[in-house]
């Protein structure tokens, strides 16, 4: 690189700092000008979105006479946002409506679509506004661009991370209904289990069943593996957590089933099997079940 | 932080709160010894339900009062052990073993009464 | 956007309840299962309540982790405290079913995802524990 170069650079960053500082101040007083703007022509602004916003036939599933009252609470937020130069409240505003709107079908298409509409119809009344002074026309989209951009990311990663967690929760809802834990007595519950289970599949199993435990009240659980091959240490281990685990709340757990194999995983793993209530088959299990419900005592609730 | 303690009939009942600090469970450890003994309770429910974590030192303290109480010839039973604090509780290893549990404060007094149906 | 991180200075008992309350919030904040946010809280409590009594004092640091295509909550505790002598032995305890062997640290790693420790003697030590949202 040869000097010239370089000396030219450093000139011209010092002298780009320089007019980035003033950028800032003068965009701050630009912003303040065309805040006013927009809280003057509030009314009117607001209708020409509301109607842009029928037009392109977005937000369907709302009527229109809610389009018009979300509209303006989404139009002061907005120029609130512009004035503060802080997004917090309007991020607060955004979940808080992201999470009205979404049980009603409203997509996030929809939503990205109609804060660039607003940000669109703010902008040509800028235009119109501005446009026999092209230099102040340009300052002051330079200062609107920016925040108008960051609004509307704002509100869709808002409405994105609301959405997201609603269908985490359907999710939720939807393992819950599908769960393995048979209710098949009063304050009896049965979880068979069967095939091959991974350790993120044996803590799921363990949280549906101490919820069981909670819902059912169930003061006894046969925990069948009968259909269970083989189990590694990390399983094992899971598997004397649920026992004690469910102890906590109160429920005695029966073990039936257990192969020797898995016998002796257990006592490698530690495991004194003759503290753990183990039966041989599911039957078995579900009668001293029974007869443990015959006793109000239980067992297992004594201090050892 | 106030923790009350209920008595119903022979039995005392202690609500534990969330966000007990240690020196809070002191309090209340002491506390309820000295209720237990004011009243001559034969057995007490200690109600964990809001407790939103249990660590360590509260499992240890829990089970030090069930032996101190033990010692004056009472029981003691923990109740109200949400599932995800139980679930907790056992990956750190702490499983109140000797210490009864139960459901909730219905159960407890179930077992309670039972208890001292079958020992009298 | 919820807090990135939050650090909490740990010198009483009562900063073992704050530590952990205020990871319970960043963990729901930040998506994660009450279930999850539970075992986060309670391995924030060992880990302050460790700092406590081996230490005095110290802190602990919580912080949002964005991965490619996860999100995660970082835990780390420190202190200048005496230090671990041996680390190994510390982390091979096993299961203590009394709950109060030593420093709980393999009940702590078990809570998470991912763990990691530094410590020297005299020179305090560093607990760093991670967890990802499923």
């Amino acid at each position: 690189m040869a000097k010239r170069d370089g000396g030219t650079q450093e000139t011209g960053t010092r002298n780009n700092q320089g007019a980035n500082l003033a950028r800032t101040e003068a965009s701050s007083e630009l912003l303040r000008e065309l805040v006013a703007h927009l809280r003057q022509n509030r009314t009117q602004l607001r209708e020409e979105w509301v109607s842009r916003i029928a037009e392109t036939r977005l937000l369907t599933a709302m009527t229109k006479e809610e389009i018009f009252a979300e509209a303006t609470s989404v139009y002061d937020s907005y120029v609130e946002a512009l004035e503060t130069e802080t997004f917090e409240a309007l991020q607060a505003y955004a979940r808080n409506l992201s999470e009205r709107i979404i049980p009603r079908g409203v997509e996030t298409h929809e939503v990205v679509g109609i804060v660039l509409l607003l940000r669109d119809v703010l902008a040509r009344s800028l235009f119109a506004k501005y446009q026999t002074d092209f230099k102040k026309l340009n300052r002051i989209l330079d200062a609107y661009e920016p925040a108008a951009n960051r609004i509307a990311n704002t509100v869709a990663i808002s409405f994105v991370q609301e959405r997201e967690r609603v269908i985490r929760q359907q999710q939720e809802a939807i393992r819950e209904l599908s769960t393995p834990v048979l209710q098949v007595r009063e304050r009896l519950l049965i979880l068979p289990i069967i095939g091959v289970i991974d350790p993120q599949r044996a803590r799921q199993l363990t949280e549906q069943l101490l919820r069981g435990i909670r819902t059912n009240r169930a003061k006894v659980v046969v925990i069948d593996i009968t259909g269970v091959a083989a189990m590694d240490a990390t399983v094992a281990n899971h598997l004397v957590q649920t026992v004690e685990a469910s102890r906590l709340l109160g429920a005695t757990v029966i073990v039936t089933g257990l192969s020797p194999e898995i016998a002796q995983t257990l006592v490698t793993i530690g495991v004194d099997l003759g503290k753990m209530n183990t039966v041989g088959d599911l039957q078995g299990g579900i009668e001293q079940a029974e007869r443990l419900l015959g006793y109000k005592v239980v067992p297992s609730a004594e201090p050892r | 932080m106030e923790v009350p303690i209920l008595k119903q009939g022979e039995f005392l009942i202690a609500t534990f709160q969330a966000a007990l600090s240690d020196a809070d469970l002191n309090h209340l450890r002491i506390g309820l010894i000295q209720q237990v003994v004011r009243f001559r309770s034969r057995g007490v429910i200690v109600d964990v339900t809001a407790m939103d974590v249990m660590d360590s030192f509260a499992s240890r303290t829990l089970r030090e009062i069930a032996h101190i109480i033990r010692l004056r010839g009472a029981e003691t039973v923990i109740v109200g052990i949400q599932p995800e604090v139980a679930f907790a509780m056992v990956q750190l290893g702490l499983t109140l073993e000797g210490v009864a549990t139960a459901l909730d404060l219905e159960e407890g007094l179930a077992y309670l009464n039972e208890k001292f149906k079958t020992t009298n | 956007m919820p807090a990135e991180e939050v650090e909490v200075a740990i010198s009483s008992d009562q900063d073992i309840v704050l530590a952990r309350q205020k990871g319970r919030v960043m963990a729901i904040e930040l998506g994660f299962s009450s279930g999850d946010a539970t075992l986060i809280a309670t391995a924030i409590s060992e880990l302050a309540r460790n700092i406590l009594s081996y230490a005095r004092n110290g802190k602990i640091v919580i912080r949002r982790m964005q991965g490619p295509s996860r999100v995660g909550i970082q835990v780390v505790a420190s202190d200048k405290g005496p230090g671990i002598r041996d680390v190994d032995q510390a982390l091979r305890d096993g299961f203590s079913t009394s709950g109060s062997l030593g420093l709980g640290l393999p009940g702590v790693r078990r809570l998470m995802d991912e763990f990691g420790i530094t410590s020297q003697p005299g020179q305090g030590t560093t607990v760093v524990v991670k967890k990802w949202r499923q």
